[in-house]
């Protein structure tokens, strides 16, 4: 089966989000009454899996092993239902 | 090492992205050193059996700078995963039996993705430190003074306390353990890691002041080795300073060379008196 997943990668509380900080500026610059700004990387990932819970260990284990850096990131895998793919909307790469 | 004369061989490690990897070269064979432009793709033998190459037929393996693809999710983070899904048996061979490694800027990032960096306890599994987004969120591109302050296989011809001026060119350089920066500082300085350290040109540390410090990075920190001293990283760029014109103030001082030479020099030095 095909699972949906959603990846949220973010930075641990505590370090510094530089990006974040500049973005609250700029916006401040604009005349918004931003407070604080965190920024984040949202994957959605497609993944063959026996179940919801099978997906969400591949996907949790390819945090580990690539999409976070476990000294200042955190992650969070949240597996959206099965779908079914049609076979030529798949990109080639 | 087999097949090998006297002569010291680098290996320069490109794939998709580096761009580095010409001046790397040039300033190794200036220097009297072989250094061959090596794909990934070369080392792991998904290419025409003439173009396979053996790591272990070269005695210096530099990953240089660039943005290997793209620096996606993380800089590095994708020629790391490469290197682990093929070569690292090989890499870990290599760096046991005592040859030399080095990354600059993106090659010191994905030492550290790699976990070859800082290697407290040999080569980790995952990263234990991190190269992030500079402390302005913006991309550093100038020349930095940098104090030499403990010397590594690279850098054993160096005088300890030497200050170089050599440039950066990065957005992620920020040298951080996360919320365990005090512990591990510790213990990179107890075991003689640190190598380079951003400073003013005085050499009196540049204690996260910006501009001497880029990117805010931890203890200043530029560039770093393994404890055993065969593996070293840093965010500055000495290939890109070895002619006295790249110097940035030659018009004013007229240098015969740039403040990067040395850093080649001593690898050389250092290569020469370890062939038997």
């Amino acid at each position: 089966m095909n699972f949906e997943v959603e990846v949220r990668i973010e930075l641990k509380p505590g370090v510094i989000d530089a990006e974040g900080e500049t973005i609250r500026k700029s916006l401040k610059l604009l005349g918004y009454p931003v407070n604080d700004v965190k920024s984040l990387k949202v994957y959605v990932i497609g993944v063959n899996a026996d179940s919801k819970k099978d997906a969400e260990e591949k996907i949790a284990d390819a945090c580990r092993r690539l999409l976070a850096n476990p000294v200042i990131q955190n992650y969070s895998v949240k597996v959206k239902n099965a779908r079914i793919i049609p076979e030529n909307s798949r990109k080639r790469l | 090492m087999k097949n090998m004369d006297r002569m010291t061989n680098a290996c320069i490690l490109i794939m998709e992205g580096t761009n580095c990897e010409e001046e790397t070269k040039i300033a190794f064979e200036k220097v009297g050193i072989n250094a061959e432009l090596v794909h990934l793709k070369q080392l792991t033998g998904e290419v025409p059996r003439e173009l396979k190459r053996d790591l272990f037929e070269y005695n210096i393996l530099m990953i240089p700078g660039g943005w290997s693809a793209g620096d996606y999710i993380r800089a590095g983070a994708i020629f790391a995963a490469r290197i682990k899904s093929r070569l690292m048996k090989e890499i870990e061979e290599f760096v046991e039996d005592g040859n030399v490694v080095g990354g600059i800027c993106n090659g010191f990032q994905i030492l550290i993705e790699l976990g070859l960096l800082p290697g407290f306890d040999g080569i980790s599994k995952e990263p234990e430190a991190a190269l992030t987004t500079n402390l302005n969120a913006r991309f550093q591109c100038r020349p930095v003074y940098l104090k030499h302050v403990g010397k590594c296989t690279f850098t054993e011809k160096i005088d300890e306390g030497k200050v170089l001026q050599v440039p950066v060119a990065h957005a992620e350089g920020r040298f951080t353990f996360g919320g365990e920066d005090e512990k591990y500082l510790n213990k990179l300085i107890e075991n003689g890691q640190i190598v380079f350290r951003y400073c003013h040109p005085d050499g009196t540390p540049a204690e996260g002041e910006f501009p001497w410090n880029p990117n805010g990075s931890l203890y200043d920190i530029a560039g770093i080795c393994n404890p055993e001293k065969n593996v070293l990283g840093m965010m500055p760029h000495p290939e890109r300073v070895v002619e006295g014109i790249q110097h940035a103030d030659w018009t004013r001082t007229h240098p015969s060379l740039g403040d990067g030479r040395i850093f080649f020099e001593s690898i050389a030095e250092f290569m020469r008196g370890n062939s038997k």
